[in-house]
């Protein structure tokens, strides 16, 4: 069963994205709004589980919008994607279910 | 074959404070763009301000309350305030205003008080549609 995570809080400010990875499967996806964005930067707090999630399968993605907003483009981890809105909606209906961490 | 997805939303944070009702916006937008309907929208907890027709923000900035409105008036969306979290926090239509004996009214029109059975309600599609609850501050 794949989930989408959908993860809105910086994980330099909270343990919500830490929880989410803790759970994560090689199925699911996670997708990083808002403040969360920051989760995806190379010198994340979790950038080391992010990369050991995306190697077994865990598929990360970042929104465009947000990741812009904060001037972070060019600081990212490779293993994450940037998306829209769109894709956003589309990964929303790909998976099978989806959980918001807040 | 274009599959046409079902969507409901529930809205859990105040416009203003953060940034989780903007991106739920954004999201229903998207939605819509895509060709894919929304069913029903939730305002839970704080959300509910977002059904205030007192919010009045400066010109150049988004009128929150007010792009709700439109969109359901334009795509035809249920907006549904839940009638605990609002009575709570001093959102009111006409008929609770005169119930609880207050000065005035202020849901938006084209919201809806209702309890969570509504929630549960938009639940029942949950095999052909997508469930999203957008988050709140922490």
């Amino acid at each position: 069963m794949s989930i989408l995570h959908i993860v809105n809080k910086s994980p330099f400010q909270d343990s919500t994205m830490n929880s989410c990875l803790a759970i994560c499967s090689n199925q699911d996806s996670v997708i990083l709004i808002e403040d969360g964005v920051f989760g995806a930067l190379l010198t994340s707090p979790v950038a080391s589980d992010i990369k050991k999630l995306s190697a077994r399968g865990t598929r990360f993605y970042a929104l465009t919008n947000d990741v812009v907003a904060r001037g972070l483009t060019e600081k990212l981890l490779p293993d994450v994607n940037l998306v829209s809105y769109q894709d956003f909606v589309s990964l929303s209906i790909e998976c099978k279910q989806i959980q918001s961490w807040y | 074959m274009v599959m046409i997805m079902l969507f409901s939303l529930v809205i859990l944070s105040a416009p203003y404070s953060n940034q989780s009702s903007m991106s739920a916006f954004e999201f229903a937008k998207a939605v819509l763009d895509e060709g894919h309907k929304i069913h029903r929208i939730f305002f839970y907890s704080d959300g509910i301000h977002n059904a205030t027709s007192l919010s009045a923000p400066p010109k150049d900035e988004i009128n929150l309350p007010q792009e709700w409105q439109q969109l359901s008036e334009k795509e035809n969306i249920d907006l549904v305030v839940c009638i605990a979290a609002a009575l709570r926090r001093g959102v009111l239509n006409t008929e609770e205003a005169i119930r609880y004996e207050k000065s005035s009214a202020n849901l938006l029109d084209k919201f809806e008080i209702s309890g969570l059975g509504q929630l549960l309600e938009g639940r029942k599609y949950l095999l052909s549609c997508r469930f999203i609850n957008t988050a709140r501050a922490g």
